[in-house]
């Protein structure tokens, strides 16, 4: 007997196996080589050759190799088995399957430059809104501890507040703000802002920054150093404190003053006024509402020199907001029962003078509260908040439908592999390892669709931002791709991936090797359920579609209707133009003739058809409205929205004057008070009765005079605060009765004009009055589009995303129907033989599709009556569920889906009938 | 790449197939399951001794074949191998696919022939 464990152990002796493992594999296998030598030997070998055909069946280096490829495994086996037997497996060679996925998309660069570009602009779009909506309802303010600073401002109550509002935030009066500060205990600091655009020119024609009105204690309250010099303290915060120092932005600091250093101490001329620039905030501090930026900071003390209307001390002067950190072991519901406690002293000492007994009842039942702030106070979350939540859904959608594209054009793909899958496993491939080679494709695509799409993102929300801005709303959103961004985007792919790849690699591994060799592929059962979920897939793409591209047309319509609604007036070539006279330093009797010579001054221009003044320019974002009645016997005590106008207001409107006059010379300062009133205004005041001659009053001043207007007119109802707004009572007085003329003072001009050589002589035209006016210009349709810059945004993102999905949604049903045709070629070729005309088979294959399209509309058009209903707000002139968009978009994807399946019905009814029956 | 693929997985499956076939009925050792296969192929098959054990060892780590040391009197102790419950499963799987891949085999050179 010959020991040959010698022999075995110098050959498995390098692969380090466990030693019992070792031990046993030696026994048997020498014991296997004895019995092979006592076979040999019985047969008659000599004991020599029996030994060296024994030893020369080990077989040189064949044993280790052999054990090499079976027992590592083993052996990680072992190791691993603690950890989860099967992942280490599945995950090892994961490389070398996504370098195999790349080399198969190198092999096929139209499929991969479509699924990666369509994958781009699905990640693109999600990641720059999801990018946008972070930025502003996500991100906290960047200052310490914003959890701890809160809105302190007046509760939303049943009757609203009336008065003045002229600021970003108008939540608070001054007087409100000043008593609050020095009554409250629940916060260790506290500070109010008012915010409004301020004119830097210091002559001519203005130019309009973002101006910041901030008490005292803003910057300590914020918690922020000052980069350069020093912010506002409570000591440049005193009434009466004249001219005191500014703060500017760093952002200002180095667009305007070229970040020097020697800026500091320099004055800046605000609204014509000198300030000395006391200091730069630092980078990354823009206030407390996300999405507004400041560029000049004042003292709230300062107001009275630049604000005519004497706001700090009008106690219906809403302008102001308020923000406090909370006391250490104040709850937020412990301060707010502190600010409904002191409220009431508040409120009884603040009352407007201005107010009526109702009104003053009202208002001294308001109550302070404290919201929390730690994401700002934004007007762009609550203007694009849900937008931008639709925005994401839509484009979403896009991402899905984008996803069963790639799905069904992967399951395309798996079947033509079909065959070389089922032969790799009947010949003992594991169907783990296909899946995941299946997987590694996708997986490759997906981390390519995503990389472009996080590249494309960066630009995409530079244009959303860019697109929101308008020139009074310039929405400042500090946006970076940051870890949250880059996180969305992995997250986004892994899904994509899974959505589009898992579906066919677990498809193709469910082949049954059988029968895919049986059938040679066609017409086999598997494939049937194959076909089935790529029916699945189009009926999906095609509903999806439908709710898309209904959206879409909504949006489109809503936007449509905005720019065509009659609002009252003709928006074309009429521009706004607004003076600002203070730094004449006009009394109320200059004012007023300053304003006419002017006026005269315009008319007079070459080309200008009409003009007059106006207090509040339509949609312009300012508005102004009284508690009014008609006749001393009414009761009727509504609000109706005011305006101050010029003669000839209406003729450069277009607004037709239905009944009575129009202001003139008549209705000067001193003569009897006198009003023009809208059909609406009729409608809700006196319905029914002619309205010329009747007298409209409003609340008592304060020194008990109940101001009376005689109506002398009726005009066209006309849109006051928006578009999107029904109609609205207004009541028009004339502008050469205002009692209390501001220096600011607008006037509308109809001319047909360019705008350049117009302004040029405009500005000449004032520039004869005085030079020392500043000048502001704009086109009133600028205005108007400003104004609808929601309703644009959703319009053009939605058409752009509602095309895109029908683009795609062509893919879908011309992949299967081709395919169908193509498994059916024999059937198709046995039809012709038997006399079907190609008629008949175009007819048969349409079908087909018609089918899947019918029940996909089925489908869309439920799911588009209840997303129509989600978008019911943003919608203008449209029901969510309006039957003519929703017929068009059943139309319009029926016709493309239609057209998809026509080109291979076509081919089909070309197929050479003998060729088709030859093939099997 | 993929022919390479394909010789490789046709004579580890076929192999693998023909291992899982002879110890579906009972338990055998190393050595009988060479000689019967041997045998049974009137010698046109033959796994020595360096070819066989790696393969009955991959079989058992893949869970389709366990073996276990069994001592009969007056004999050395030896390693049975019997089929697991996947291994039959997977015995089941791959006859199945061998028929058809014989079928399709067939199907094939039988065309040339017509």
């Amino acid at each position: 007997m010959h020991d040959w464990t010698q022999q075995i152990r110098r050959r498995i002796a390098g692969m380090s196996l466990d030693p019992a493992r070792e031990a046993a594999a030696v026994e048997e296998i020498s014991q296997h080589m004895d019995d092979r030598y006592e076979e040999l030997r019985a047969s008659g070998a000599s004991e020599d050759s029996a030994r060296r055909a024994v030893l020369s069946e080990l077989d040189g280096d064949a044993l280790t190799a052999g054990l090499r490829a079976s027992l590592p495994a083993a052996r990680e086996r072992a190791s691993l088995a603690a950890a989860g037997e099967r992942s280490a497996p599945f995950l090892s060679g994961l490389v070398s399957d996504l370098r195999h996925g790349l080399r198969l998309l190198r092999g096929d660069p139209v499929f991969a430059s479509v699924a990666i570009l369509s994958l781009a602009l699905g990640i693109g779009a999600n990641t720059a809104i999801f990018q946008l909506l972070d930025a502003v309802r996500l991100r906290t303010l960047p200052i310490p501890h914003p959890e701890e600073v809160y809105n302190i401002r007046t509760a939303r109550n049943p009757w609203g507040r009336t008065g003045h509002f002229s600021s970003y935030w108008s939540q608070l009066t001054n007087g409100i703000w000043e008593r609050m500060r020095d009554q409250q205990q629940a916060f260790s600091k506290v500070a109010a802002f008012g915010g409004q655009p301020l004119n830097l020119a210091p002559t001519g024609e203005a130019r309009y920054v973002e101006g910041l009105w901030v008490s005292g204690g803003f910057f300590d309250l914020a918690g922020v150093p000052p980069l350069r010099g020093r912010l506002i303290t409570p000591a440049d915060d005193v009434p009466g404190c004249g001219s005191p120092p500014a703060v500017v932005s760093e952002r200002f600091w180095r667009r305007e003053l070229g970040a020097r250093e020697s800026a500091i101490g320099e004055k800046l001329s605000v609204e014509g006024h000198p300030f000395e620039i006391a200091g730069v905030a630092p980078a990354r501090f823009f206030g407390f509402d996300v999405g507004r930026d400041f560029d000049v900071a004042l003292p709230i003390c300062a107001d009275p020199l630049i604000t005519d209307e004497a706001r700090v001390g009008g106690m219906d002067q809403w302008f102001l907001a308020a923000v406090g950190r909370l006391k250490p072991g104040w709850t937020p519901d412990r301060a707010n029962e502190h600010l409904k406690a002191i409220s009431r002293g508040i409120f009884e000492a603040t009352v407007p003078a201005s107010y009526d007994a109702v009104n003053e009842r009202h208002y001294r039942a308001f109550k302070l509260e404290a919201q929390p702030l730690s994401s700002g106070l934004s007007d762009l979350r609550d203007e694009y908040g849900s937008p931008l939540w639709l925005l994401l859904a839509i484009s979403a959608t896009v991402l899905l439908i984008a996803c069963a594209n790639l799905a069904n054009l992967l399951l395309a793909r798996a079947t033509a592999r079909q065959r070389e899958i089922a032969v790799r496993l009947a010949l003992g491939a594991s169907s783990r390892r296909l899946v995941r080679q299946l997987l590694a494709e996708s997986l490759v695509l997906a981390a390519l669709g995503a990389a472009a799409g996080v590249a494309l993102a960066q630009a995409l929300s530079r244009v959303l931002v860019t697109f929101v801005s308008t020139r009074d709303t310039r929405w400042f959103v500090a946006m970076r791709p940051d870890g949250r961004i880059l996180l969305f985007a992995a997250a986004l792919a892994t899904l994509t991936c899974v959505l589009f790849g898992l579906l066919p690699a677990l498809q193709a591994s469910r082949t049954q090797p059988i029968e895919a060799m049986k059938s040679g592929g066609r017409g086999s059962s598997s494939g049937g359920a194959r076909t089935a979920v790529r029916r699945a897939l189009v009926v999906a793409q095609v509903s999806l579609s439908l709710v898309l591209l209904f959206g879409a047309l909504l949006f489109v319509g809503t936007f449509r209707n905005l720019l065509s609604v009659d609002a009252g007036f003709r928006r074309d070539h009429l521009l706004v133009t607004e003076l600002n006279l203070s730094r004449l330093k006009p009394d109320v009797e200059q004012r007023l003739r300053l304003r006419r010579q002017i006026l005269e001054r315009l008319r007079a221009v070459p080309g200008v058809e009409a003009a007059a003044t106006v207090r509040i320019v339509p949609a312009g974002g300012n508005s102004w409205n009284e508690s009014i009645g008609v006749d001393d016997t009414s009761v009727a005590r509504e609000t109706a929205n005011f305006n101050r106008v010029s003669p000839g207001y209406f003729a450069t409107m277009g607004t037709p004057i239905l009944a009575g006059r129009d202001f003139d010379e008549r209705d000067r300062a001193g003569a009897e008070p006198v009003a023009i009133v809208t059909e609406k205004f009729v409608r809700q005041f006196l319905p029914g009765v002619n309205p010329i001659g009747r007298v409209l009053r409003q609340d008592a001043e304060p020194n008990g005079r109940v101001p009376r207007y005689r109506i002398v007119g009726l005009v066209k109802d006309s849109k006051y605060g928006d578009l999107r707004e029904d109609f609205t009572p207004i009541v028009f007085l004339p502008d050469a009765q205002d009692e209390k003329p501001r220096l600011l003072a607008a006037f509308v001009l109809r001319s047909r004009l360019p705008l350049g050589p117009l302004t040029a002589a405009l500005k000449g035209a004032v520039a004869e009055t005085s030079p020392e006016i500043g000048v502001d210009f704009r086109a009133f349709q600028d205005i108007l589009r400003d104004g609808l810059v929601r309703e644009r945004l959703l319009a053009t993102l939605a058409g752009f995303f509602g095309v895109l999905a029908a683009v795609l949604a062509m893919v879908g049903p011309y992949g299967v129907v081709s395919y169908m045709v193509e498994r059916r070629r024999n059937e198709i070729g046995v039809r012709m033989a038997i006399g079907a005309t190609r008629r008949d088979i175009v007819t048969m294959v349409l079908r087909e599709a018609a089918v899947l399209v019918g029940v996909g509309v089925a489908i869309g058009t439920a799911l588009a009556i209840l997303a129509g209903g989600a978008a019911k707000s943003m919608l203008f002139g449209l029901k969510p569920g309006d039957p003519a968009s929703l017929a068009l978009a059943v139309l319009a994807l029926s016709v493309v889906a239609a057209a998809a399946s026509v080109v291979p019905a076509r081919r089909a009814a070309t197929l050479d009938p003998v060729a088709a029956l030859r093939e099997d | 790449m993929v022919t390479r693929d394909l010789d490789r997985e046709l004579k580890k499956g076929s192999a693998e197939l023909l291992i899982l076939s002879l110890v579906e009925k009972r338990a055998r050792h190393g050595y009988e399951i060479g000689k019967l296969i041997d045998t049974r192929s009137g010698g046109a098959l033959r796994f020595n001794v360096a070819s066989l054990y790696p393969l009955l060892y991959r079989l058992e780590a893949k869970g389709l074949i366990e073996g276990r040391w069994v001592e009969r009197a007056s004999q050395r102790r030896r390693r049975y191998y019997r089929l697991t419950a996947d291994g039959r499963k997977a015995l089941r799987e791959r006859r199945g696919a061998w028929a058809a891949f014989v079928e399709a085999m067939q199907r094939i050179t039988e065309a040339e022939h017509a």
